[in-house]
């Protein structure tokens, strides 16, 4: 048996600093205005109406927000599935990442459910609807929250020293990892089959019968993407060394490329055969947005087209982010920029919306920070007393 | 961590295995696509004949009285019930097209005409099969697309997913409902008509089934533009008639293939993509977003095949673990 305790350990420090006190009060004012939704409803905080009944509560907390919650999935599918032990290091991380992401994205869901007392009928045998793909979506996305912290409890169970539950634990888990790996398989595709049904009201440079294809592939990579930003993130934050881990977020970066290669063919393959080439140029303000979410996804290829680039620091950080931010605006054009609902309609956030996801998206960075310092999420490597110390200290 | 070679390529290919098979059955087919829904054979319906309307707006009246909804104010001094299309407190409204100097009932150019919106009680719902709770149903006999709010969470799928725009929700309360024409099914479970059709003074809108529907578009089909006909008022053989010269009808009935049918028929004098109509196509957005959903989620035979594949190959990887403990 594997010795368990000295793999992960907390970095340990103060957890009060000016990053978490500015997350702490975005975060509160977050709640202020929840609150204030549920008080007086959904028009007293959001833009949302009957032309655009989803905002960005639902397209970037959810459907991006869980994209970018996806480096767990990934690194589960390359560590455990095709089984490349080396990544190992990098999967706490990321599924703790992957915890809130999804949990926050979750819980954002319940407050723009307008009718949220009756949430629970999705659990209900006589109003499942099975054709609904929202139904599939949201029963998938419940059971992989909890199957995320099932897959991070080990971190937790080490941290209480709960030493023989957590080699029960140890004993099954292979089973939630592969639900881990099933699941958002499942509902990152059905994200994008969400819209199908949406038909002609969804422009053509986005409306395909392979939308689910298209979001499970920027899914994944999105999240080997959110690993290496993390990485890099993480130890400039934390004064923490990565040059262990530089070697395999160049792999990573390699994957990366393959996979934008594949999608960029079969969407442009797709485009073609459906005969839409030709509005790439005449959609207007649609055809910006298009030409920028392709150069967005394509940068990554010329940046990492070489092992050379690939173990660079600054190329690695670079082409993160420009995924990132392709899939980010691909969900949503998809969802708000494509989404064209008949004349008279226009949306764009209010402020109030706006805080209440950047509070999320805080509450994410803060709820990181405490983890990573109380609980043993990164890999200690052959770390140096040296750099150990430093991190410590921080 | 320390993994073999040979173990290495064994889990890299078994892993490699199984994603192959949930890439290649999550690759859906169109060919499996399911067909469009079929109309139920007592199906009821309304008709709106554009060229029968005269504009007077009764029926907005009569169905904010028999569905209890509120006045919907869109002038400054905010006298009169004024919606400007439908919406929460509105099922149905009439509109009006004007061409050019707008002389003309029923013709294109410098020509009007009168416009009926409300929902077009699909044969194969969008918002039914959206909607993730069954809150959003379909009568099996009546065909009447109905919403029940003890039942819904308000996603908003519905309003999102209906090609017509139809479903509304509130926005100004927190505790919000779908609002939408439910064909007066509590008038209907009375024997009365829906309150549209009851209160139309020319027989503009009428109710009836679908057959009888069918068969009074084929007479006003086949009618002479000019020549005096009788019309009925209220329901199809309610003997209540009127007589007036024919229109010039277009050949295009509207609701008669758009996504696969709708039980809300409308005829007109002027082409309904003039009139504001969405063009819509013969196959239903339901059955292609249910055949892509079927093809992949049938039985969840497919979903557990990968599974088994994906559970198989993270054991064989917690083996290697227990096989070559860390250093």
């Amino acid at each position: 048996m594997a010795s368990i305790h000295n793999e992960h350990e907390p970095l340990g420090g103060s957890i009060l600093s000016k990053t978490t006190l500015i997350c702490g009060i975005l975060a509160f004012i977050a709640v202020v205005l929840l609150a204030k939704r549920m008080i007086l409803g959904l028009g007293a905080v959001t833009n949302l109406n009957n032309g655009y009944p989803w905002g960005i509560w639902i397209v970037y907390d959810v459907v991006i927000g869980t994209a970018f919650a996806c480096g767990g999935y990934a690194m589960a599918i390359l560590t455990y599935i095709l089984n490349k032990g080396e990544y190992h290091p990098l999967v706490r991380p990321a599924l703790l990442a992957s915890c809130f992401g999804y949990t926050l994205g979750g819980i954002s869901i319940v407050f723009d459910l307008g009718r949220w007392w009756n949430a629970w009928h999705i659990l209900v045998p006589a109003y499942m609807q099975t054709n609904s793909v929202m139904f599939e979506v949201a029963l998938c996305v419940m059971a992989y929250i909890l199957v995320l912290w099932i897959e991070f409890a080990p971190a937790i169970l080490t941290r209480f020293h709960l030493t023989h539950l957590r080699k029960k634990l140890d004993k099954v888990l292979f089973v939630f990892i592969g639900l881990g790996v099933l699941l958002p398989s499942m509902h990152q595709s059905s994200l994008g089959t969400l819209l199908v049904v949406m038909g002609y009201q969804i422009h053509e440079l986005w409306q395909t019968p392979i939308l689910p294809l298209l979001f499970l592939m920027s899914a994944i990579t999105m999240g080997f993407s959110i690993v290496v930003f993390e990485a890099l993130l993480g130890a400039s934050g934390f004064q923490r060394s990565v040059k262990h881990e530089i070697p395999q977020l160049g792999k990573l970066a390699g994957i990366i490329r393959m996979m934008m290669i594949a999608y960029l063919v079969i969407r442009f393959g797709d485009l073609a055969v459906r005969g839409h080439l030709g509005a790439i140029f005449s959609s207007g303000i649609k055809s910006v947005m298009f030409v920028l979410e392709i150069a967005l996804f394509a940068t990554p290829i010329v940046l990492f087209s070489s092992a050379q680039k690939r173990a660079s620091k600054k190329f690695l950080w670079i082409g993160a982010c420009c995924l990132l931010l392709a899939g980010a605006l691909y969900r949503l054009d998809a969802f708000l920029v494509a989404y064209q609902t008949g004349p008279g309609w226009s949306y764009f956030p209010s402020v109030q919306e706006l805080l209440v996801t950047i509070g999320i998206i805080a509450a994410e960075i803060l709820l990181y920070i405490v983890f990573v310092r109380k609980f043993p999420v990164f890999y200690t490597h052959k770390l140096t007393p040296a750099e150990l110390a430093a991190a410590h200290t921080k | 961590m320390t993994v073999n070679r040979r173990n290495f390529i064994k889990g890299a290919a078994g892993g490699g295995a199984a994603l192959a098979t949930a890439a290649v059955v999550s690759v859906p087919s169109p060919a499996q696509a399911r067909p469009n829904k079929e109309m139920s054979p007592n199906a009821v319906g309304l008709l709106f004949d554009s060229t029968l309307c005269v504009g007077c707006k009764a029926c907005v009246a009569g169905c904010k009285e028999a569905n209890g909804l509120p006045v919907d104010v869109n002038t400054s001094d905010a006298l009169w019930d004024t919606p400007l299309d439908i919406g929460p407190k509105t099922y149905n409204v009439i509109k009006l097209y004007a061409d050019g100097t707008a002389d003309h009932k029923d013709q294109e150019r410098d020509g009007f005409a009168f416009i009926k919106k409300s929902c077009m009680h699909c044969v194969d719902p969008s918002c039914v099969s959206v909607c993730p709770v069954s809150a959003m149903t379909k009568d099996a006999k009546t065909g009447i697309v109905g919403y029940n709010p003890d039942i819904c969470i308000g996603c908003r799928y519905c309003v999102a997913s209906c090609p017509f725009g139809v479903p509304q929700s509130e926005f100004d309360t927190p505790v919000p409902k779908i609002k939408k024409c439910e064909m007066c099914r509590h008038r209907q479970a009375e024997g009365k008509i829906p309150a549209c059709a009851e209160v139309c003074p020319t027989g503009a809108t009428i109710f009836g089934p679908l057959t009888a529907i069918n068969e009074e578009i084929a007479r006003r089909r086949a009618m002479k533009a000019g020549e005096a006909n009788v019309f009925e008022r209220r329901t199809i053989g309610s003997g209540d008639t009127h007589e007036r010269p024919a229109a010039q009808y277009i050949d295009h009935v509207y609701g008669e293939t758009e996504v696969g049918g709708t039980q809300f028929r409308h005829m007109a004098g002027v082409s309904f993509e003039k009139l504001g109509y969405p063009n819509l196509r013969e196959k239903s957005f339901a059955s292609e977003s249910e055949g892509i959903q079927h093809t992949l989620y049938k039985g969840l035979i497919a979903p557990a095949v990968v599974l088994g594949g994906l559970v198989w190959a993270a054991k064989r990887a917690s083996h290697i673990d227990d096989e070559h403990p860390e250093e």
